[in-house]
């Protein structure tokens, strides 16, 4: 008889933990060919709640790492990454379907965005700073500095990819994040997290959720310790909720596209402008 | 009286290290904002009278002989000899050598109101022995000085050797004792920045001066406006603390009525109203006299004068 | 002894200088035109209540016109001109401002109530400094790191507040134009005349027709103008409870914006500070333009063992602060705004009495008519208190203390504005701690109230959208960039 595979139970990550959903509630996930996956958490916005809680104190430690300290962070992830690529892999297959090349192409490209960011973190204040030439005796500069809490709605197709492309470029540069993840695909953020568990990445910077977007992004929206959002995951309808409710704080609320840039960390950054007097 | 500095040198690098600091920019920006008050007839009237009077009409030359004291002794009893109503200046400044003449002259054209100032203590660089110092101003005294204008050793000050700066206005003080007042010279060109002003200026005070005047006129820059405003700062302060007034003599550089109405303003709004009179504020100057004088006709006329119509002495 | 023997006799700057019409229309498409609907109301001069002149009210159908002549400019002219051109015509604007710049200030003191040393001496320059700075980014904006070839957005609305209208106006206007841009600006109700010289500007500057629009009118104008379907971007710059309504509008049309909004900074004093200059700095921070600065330094947080010292202080410089006529070059603080503005003032100010803060204002005489108010700082007042927490915009200066640069943060820091804020301390790395744990857009340390075209400014947290000025505005006007 052939032996009987142990099979994971995918909950959430908050706060550096792997809880249930305080509320016990879970929900059915079926692969790409109809079959049951797994019943991972359904998340509350109680879950939302601790989650913020979790990336707000997280965020003064992370904010205060050196950027040299966060790119080597960033980069341990892409090496821990690269030790579970099949899993990664294989879970792809199985909620996305496709090609195994795809499924490959697609954590590759995951990794090497990492990387990708992980050479940023100690760049992008001198790309995006600036000493200011200001008519008078003043020493003037610009320097970009982390947003603070950013709630991220990944993008519901790339499951992995998606994922990667809005959660790196959000901590690279401070912040922490509270992230919803593709809801019908959310086991490869699953598993991302458990990556991120074992990579040196203090608890809270990144907290994972898995559940109904629809249900948890407008209290993420209107949230006032949350101070930007992505909403690339959202449709549009979603979305115009979510910024009339994320205007009571005057979040920063993107969508982007595609292509990984710079503009994804510096939408959200805050550029402080510091002016002191030159004399004896 | 309050008592900050026991005189040693241990007290006294205590004591200026409490001063706060000055910050540069900000303080060259408050004196060209209140540069840009606008002083108009009947305060500018009254402005050029008062300055006219706080004037230390000074001749520190070389080439100064008895009839270069003559001639400015007339002038400084009447600026104006066709205008009776122009106020005396407030002394007469000059070389110690030079003391008893004008003293002489000045009585003899009806000045005996109008003290005498001697610059002492090896002016302008106070590079000399304590005795030469202490002679230099004696001689002052002796010939009928009642005001000395002593310069500090800023070669002292710069190294560090304060309670050799405070022991000599110290003594120069008791030398001067009831018989002249004191201003204490501290040559702030030399002194470079504010935060050196500051601390010369509560050394003298601390050390007895009954003024604290900003610059030999040998040295630029001089009495720019940022350093008086410092030094009024400094005498506003000391007063606070001890109960004492302390007079500013901006000297050096002043030479038009705008720029004495500027010294005026600066002293109506840092140091306060009660510097705003001879005995607490002085303007070491010579030419700036004559165009306090074309003014003040401007004002009285309604037109402009004319360089022929004020002596040249 | 007289103890004032120095007054100042009056100075005032000539009112000739400029010739105000008794109305004025909408400025559209190059000329001027009489809103559809005739509707007009008065804008007064605050120091004395007279009637300056009547200004027309844009209604719906006047947008609509304004927003075509833009958009038509945008699509014919301005967005096919070489970019050099259309620096040129920046540049010539500096220029024209620069020869009328006393006509603006003395318009703007009138208007406004602002002292006619700040308008001839920061706004109007400033003004005329901004138009300067970006004509020259009009054709090097491939350079600015902002994107290849970075497009503009096409249409801007722009409204603009009373407490600064021409300084305002530059900094909406230049930067949008250096982009590629075309306007529909509106000034405030209460000060239109100096944006309605700006027109005549634009007119001597031979700019093209329907480049920039100058619609006037009140609240209902700017809604209609932010709502309306033809402007691809909105740049606004007043209160946060406007801001936040402008948010809420633009999530459901999806148009860009960037909003300058309210503050309520703190301006820190360590024991090492150089206290004269800290207490001008302090001055300068709550009393610049009567208070009516949205990053005025309106807490004052003073480290607790030197509090006593620098209150001494500060109120012996604030008996000097020289309240009157506008117009006179001596006055340092002019007239509050509106009778609105005021009636706002008193409430909180009234508030802090009640609270049980202690108030304190310098003998002073206001003028009997217009609107004035003393300056006022009020000490004992704690975090909770409502003139610690709401902007007042107006001369009160709330005193808190602390015991260490911790709390001095943490205090700081509680607020949900977080626009600007002011260090003073003689230790650089106590500075430099400062200005990285403050949360705010600006920071000014050892100096206060600073502003130029090359310095990004704009608010973190509910102070704002975006930044203006310097390289990092221009990413306000043009598409994707962040």
């Amino acid at each position: 008889m052939s032996r009987i595979d142990v099979k994971k139970t995918y909950k959430l990550f908050i706060g550096g933990q792997f809880p249930r959903s305080e509320s016990g509630r879970t929900y059915e996930i079926k692969g790409a060919n109809g079959k049951f996956i797994a019943n991972p958490s359904l998340a509350s916005r109680k879950d939302l709640r601790d989650s913020v809680t979790a990336a707000k104190s997280a965020l003064p430690g992370w904010s205060a790492a050196t950027a040299f300290n966060r790119g080597q962070i960033l980069y341990r992830v892409a090496e821990i990454m690269q030790g579970r690529q099949e899993q990664f892999k294989s879970e792809i297959l199985a909620l996305e379907g496709g090609t195994a090349k795809a499924a490959s192409t697609q954590v590759e490209e995951a990794i090497d965005l990492w990387v990708w960011y992980a050479g940023w973190c100690d760049k992008i204040s001198t790309i995006a700073g600036a000493t200011n030439p200001i008519a008078g005796p003043y020493y003037n500069f610009t320097t970009p500095e982390e947003l603070g809490v950013v709630g991220i709605i990944a993008e519901q197709k790339a499951s992995l990819l998606g994922l990667v492309a809005a959660i790196a470029p959000v901590i690279a540069t401070g912040n922490t994040a509270v992230v919803i993840a593709s809801e019908k695909r959310p086991l490869p953020a699953i598993t991302l997290s458990e990556a991120l568990a074992t990579s040196d990445l203090p608890a809270g910077v990144l907290n994972i959720l898995t559940g109904k977007v629809s249900e948890l992004a407008p209290w993420m929206a209107s949230h006032m310790e949350v101070d930007g959002m992505d909403v690339s995951g959202c449709d549009s309808k979603l979305e115009t909720e979510l910024r009339v409710l994320g205007a009571e704080n005057l979040k920063r609320i993107h969508r982007f596209g595609k292509v990984p840039s710079p503009q994804r960390m510096l939408a959200f950054m805050e550029s402080k402008t510091v002016w002191h007097p030159i004399g004896v | 009286m309050v008592t900050l500095v026991d005189g040693s040198e241990e007290s006294l690098r205590t004591y200026l290290k409490t001063l706060p600091g000055v910050d540069k920019v900000g303080a060259d920006q408050r004196a060209a904002m209140l540069a840009t008050r606008s002083i108009k007839t009947t305060s500018k009237s009254w402005a050029i009278d008062m300055a006219i009077q706080m004037v230390d009409l000074t001749t520190l030359e070389g080439a100064d002989t008895e009839g270069k004291v003559r001639a400015i002794c007339a002038k400084a009893v009447h600026p104006d000899p066709t205008d009776f109503s122009v106020p005396s200046v407030g002394a007469v400044c000059v070389y110690n050598d030079l003391v008893k003449v004008t003293r002489q002259n000045l009585d003899a054209n009806g000045g005996s109101h109008i003290p005498v100032a001697a610059v002492t203590t090896a002016f302008p660089s106070g590079r000399a022995s304590f005795p030469v110092k202490i002679q230099d101003t004696k001689d002052a005294l002796d010939d009928g000085a009642t005001e000395i204008d002593m310069v500090i050793d800023r070669g002292a000050f710069l190294s560090g050797k304060l309670g050799l700066v405070f022991d000599e206005i110290k003594s120069i003080k008791e030398l001067c004792a009831d018989r002249a007042h004191l201003k204490v010279i501290l040559e702030t060109g030399e002194l470079v920045t504010y935060d050196n002003v500051r601390k010369a200026s509560y050394l003298a005070m601390l050390a007895g001066a009954d003024f604290i005047k900003t610059s030999t006129g040998k040295v630029t820059p001089a009495a720019t406006a940022p350093v008086v405003l410092v030094m009024l700062e400094a005498v506003r302060d000391y007063y606070v603390q001890t109960g004492l007034r302390i007079g500013v003599k901006a000297a050096g550089g002043i030479r038009t009525t705008k720029d004495a109405i500027k010294q005026l303003v600066l002293v109506n709004e840092i140091a306060g109203p009660d510097w705003l009179n001879p005995q607490y504020f002085r303007i070491g100057a010579s030419a700036l006299l004559n165009d306090l004088l074309l003014q003040r006709m401007k004002l009285a006329s309604g037109h402009y004068s004319g360089s022929n119509y004020v002596t040249l002495d | 002894m007289d103890k004032k023997p120095f007054e100042y006799a009056p100075a005032p700057e000539s009112r000739a200088l400029v010739s105000i019409k008794p109305q004025y229309g909408l400025f559209i498409n190059g000329s001027w035109v009489e809103p559809l609907f005739k509707e007009k109301f008065a804008t007064i001069n605050p120091a004395n209540e007279e009637v300056l002149s009547k200004i027309s009210q844009a209604g719906k159908s006047d947008v609509d016109r304004a927003v075509k002549a833009a958009r038509d400019a945008y699509t014919k002219t301005w967005s096919k001109m070489p970019a050099k051109e259309r620096g040129k015509y920046l540049f010539r604007i500096a220029r024209i401002m620069q020869e009328r710049a006393r006509e603006f200030a003395v318009l703007e003191s009138l208007d406004n109530g602002k002292p006619i040393r700040e308008s001839r001496d920061v706004d109007v320059p400033l003004a005329a400094a901004h138009f300067f700075y970006h004509a020259g980014w009009a054709d090097k904006l491939d350079y600015a790191g902002l994107g290849n070839s970075p497009k503009p957005h096409g249409v801007v609305g722009q409204i603009i507040p009373w407490n600064f209208p021409v300084l305002m106006l530059a900094w909406k206007i230049a930067p949008a134009l250096a982009t590629g841009n075309t306007v529909v600006l509106k000034p405030a109700e209460t000060t239109p005349l100096t944006a309605l010289l700006f027109a005549e500007v634009c007119q001597q500057a031979e700019l093209p027709a329907g480049v920039v629009n100058i619609i006037t009118g009140d609240g209902v104008t700017g809604s209609t103008l932010v709502n309306h379907p033809g402007v691809d971007k909105i740049a606004f710059t007043g209160s946060t409870e406007v801001g936040k309504l402008i948010a809420r509008s633009i999530a459901v049309t999806g148009k860009s914006a960037t909003l300058e909004l309210g503050g309520k900074a703190a301006n820190i004093v360590f024991e090492d500070a150089a206290i004269d200059q800290a207490v001008e700095g302090i001055v300068n921070g709550i009393f610049f333009n009567q208070g009516h600065v949205c990053c005025a330094g309106s807490r004052l947080i003073i480290q607790e063992n030197i509090h006593d010292e620098v209150l001494e202080k500060l109120k012996r410089r604030m008996a000097l602060i020289r309240v009157g006529d506008p117009l006179d070059k001596n006055t340092d603080l002019g007239a509050i705004n509106s009778a609105a503005q005021l009636a706002k003032i008193k409430e909180l100010s009234t508030a802090g009495d009640a609270e049980g803060a202690f108030r304190w204002s310098p003998e002073c005489e206001l003028p009997k008519k217009g609107f004035w108010f003393a300056p006022t700082i009020f000490t004992g007042v704690t975090q909770s208190h409502r003139i610690a927490r709401e902007e007042i915009f107006g001369p009160v200066l709330s005193i808190l203390t602390f015991r260490t640069p911790q709390e001095a943060i943490e205090k700081a820091n509680n607020t949900p504005y977080g626009l600007s804020a002011g260090i003073w301390s003689e230790k650089g790395s106590r500075i430099l701690w400062a200005s990285k744990e403050l949360k705010a857009g600006v920071i000014w340390a050892n100096t206060f109230n600073k502003f130029d075209p090359a310095s990004p400014f704009g608010g973190y947290k509910e102070s704002g959208w975006g930044r203006e000025g310097g390289r990092h505005g221009l990413a306000a006007y043009l598409k994707g960039a962040k």
